[in-house]
């Protein structure tokens, strides 16, 4: 255990309250802006687009870190359903803020942060541990793999 | 978020529980954005309906279509209920044509249920236009108008071709704007935020609607989220009407989020390129041409392996009356093949005139059907055993092989019609 605890590293990301709350899990992270209707499965939580390096994939209880939204407006309502059925992210951090991701972070009810003061795509990798608390726009992260300082 | 004292009373309860509810979801989502107020609205397109199973079920389980509304609209933790819409509002797409349940796959409760809802909508007074295009068939808004629209092919066309002023809301906002006639005021109603970002330099004269889709799915993907400028640099030959901008609208926020561009010498805020850019220099500049028009058509055409069409889909966006009178004239005296099925989508108030111009016999009596409300990207149907479509829009190629699996071509209208009639795609880049 203590081995363990030597090789974690925790960095601490500060940007803007979307949601409030408090949330941890694993991240998952794609640099590929994410779709809702027509792009994820709201059934199962799972990433269905075509050609999205994370097809096939589920966010649900995960740290969701993305580019933002793109698709059909139908975004908020396949997100929403994602809550109605279990399988939402556990939160959400993402960089460019659209009417679509601002309106399916809120009905979605998953603590979001986006304006970073750094980017959160370099900085967070998928498996990291991440906790998020909204309200304070701040972003607990620690690593899986740390890299030798 | 500011509130006038009128936005506070609504939030503190004054008109009801359901407009209470209304306002704290605008609230929360203005906050999300980062807006600052509120902007009034008297025009609102959406969806309050209840087509999928899931929805369905919903409404049994839930109290019916408050529960839905409350829910799915309002993203209220109670059932409250719901109100007449306080501004007028339209009722977008559903989830089936309910005139046609055995080509849909539907059972008798399923339809029984849709109208239902049908009487739920009317009766809260939103308009049951049921339809992608509401600037079809007669929702018009006018330069500068505030409005709250989701469908992204309808919120393009609002803001570039009318020069009316919308984001693209969701069912929740849209939900929330009926009962307050409020929407966020920030994006795209914010004036600074409608110069254009990208120029896009056409080295091509674009005159067919095959054409114009073409250039918007090559936009999209090359702007995604963007504001582009599209400029013929010695004008354009043909300027392009109604059908030919929908295309390219629905193709530019298919491949990419486009909200609005503009087109210069031809969209209200770009009568010069100087207009269309403000003070602002364009962050890119892009030129269409021969090689970037076949590279697109070939992308579009990706999916495709096997000649043998099953199924031609028209009418994505829903086709305009115009369109209809040109497919009345490809189809007139001819036969759609017997292994092949073609169905045309289109606002019941348009179907309406098609069946009093006599074109819905036309397009019966070749074999095809005239059909409303829908579209098979919307409803997941398409006639049993499909695995190749044809499509005259690169939405609609874009968005069915990935939703049903299906092989699709895209080509011109009247490669679309021939396709059906010879059960062959014969359509090449002409």
């Amino acid at each position: 255990m203590s081995a363990t605890m030597n090789d974690t590293k925790t960095i601490v990301l500060k940007g803007r309250k979307v949601v409030g709350g408090i949330a941890e899990g694993e991240a998952l992270v794609t640099r590929d802006r994410v779709s809702g209707w027509g792009g994820i499965d709201s059934r199962t939580g799972t990433i269905v687009e075509t050609r999205h390096e994370l097809r096939g994939v589920s966010f649900a209880g995960k740290v969701l870190v993305f580019p933002g939204a793109k698709g059909s407006s139908g975004w908020s309502n396949a997100f929403h359903l994602t809550r109605s059925m279990g399988v939402a992210p556990a939160a959400m951090l993402f960089n460019e803020m659209t009417t679509k991701i601002a309106l399916g972070a809120v009905v979605t009810r998953a603590p979001a942060v986006t304006d970073f003061d750094r980017d959160p795509l370099t900085v967070i990798e998928t498996g990291d541990w991440v906790k998020v608390d909204g309200d304070r726009g701040i972003v607990e992260v620690t690593k899986r793999n740390p890299r030798p300082a | 978020m500011r509130l006038t004292p009128d936005e506070q009373a609504m939030l503190d309860g004054r008109d009801g529980a359901a407009v209470q509810r209304a306002m704290d979801l605008l609230m929360r989502y203005g906050d999300a954005l980062g807006a600052e107020r509120l902007i009034d609205t008297r025009n609102v397109c959406g969806t309050i309906s209840a087509t999928t199973p899931f929805m369905r079920q919903f409404a049994a389980r839930k109290g019916g279509m408050d529960a839905v509304f409350s829910e799915f609209n309002l993203d209220s933790d109670d059932v409250v209920e719901i109100p007449k819409a306080k501004v007028y509002s339209s009722h977008l797409q559903l989830g089936f044509d309910p005139h046609e349940p055995e080509r849909m796959g539907l059972d008798e409760q399923t339809v029984q249920f849709y109208r239902q809802g049908e009487g739920y909508i009317a009766g809260h007074g939103v308009q049951l236009a049921n339809t992608c295009t509401p600037y079809q068939v007669g929702n018009v808004p006018t330069r500068g108008e505030h409005c709250a629209w989701m469908e992204s092919s309808a919120v393009v066309y609002c803001n570039s071709v009318l020069g009316a002023r919308t984001n693209t809301e969701g069912r929740e906002s849209t939900g929330a704007a009926m009962l307050t006639g409020k929407i966020p005021y920030w994006g795209f109603h914010v004036e600074a935020n409608r110069r254009g970002t990208h120029l896009i330099e056409l080295d091509l004269d674009l005159e067919s609607t095959f054409d114009w889709g073409l250039l918007g799915y090559w936009v999209g993907d090359r702007v995604q989220e963007k504001v582009p400028v599209i400029h013929a640099g010695s004008g354009l030959t043909h300027v392009p009407n109604l059908q030919r901008l929908k295309h390219f609208g629905a193709a530019a926020s298919s491949s990419g989020g486009v909200e609005l561009y503009h087109l210069v010498g031809v969209t209200p805020e770009a009568n010069t390129l100087e207009q269309a850019f403000g003070r602002k220099e364009p962050m890119q500049v892009l030129r269409y041409g021969a090689a970037e028009r076949r590279a697109t058509w070939e992308k579009l055409n990706a999916t495709a392996e096997s000649s043998a069409i099953d199924y031609v889909m028209l009418g994505c966006p829903h086709y305009s009356i115009e369109q209809i009178w040109e497919v009345t004239q490809l189809l007139e005296g001819r036969k759609v093949h017997p292994g092949c099925e073609v169905w045309i989508f289109t606002p019941r108030a348009i179907k309406a005139l098609a069946d009093r111009n006599g074109y819905t016999k036309i397009i019966e009596d070749a074999g095809a059907r005239l059909m409303t409300d829908s579209c098979s990207a919307m409803s997941r149907a398409v006639p049993k055993g499909t695995r190749v479509a044809a499509f005259d829009s690169a939405k609609q190629a874009h968005y069915l092989p990935a939703i049903l699996g299906v092989q699709a071509w895209f080509g011109t209208t009247a490669q679309c019609i021939d396709a059906a009639c010879a059960g062959r795609w014969l359509g090449a880049l002409e």
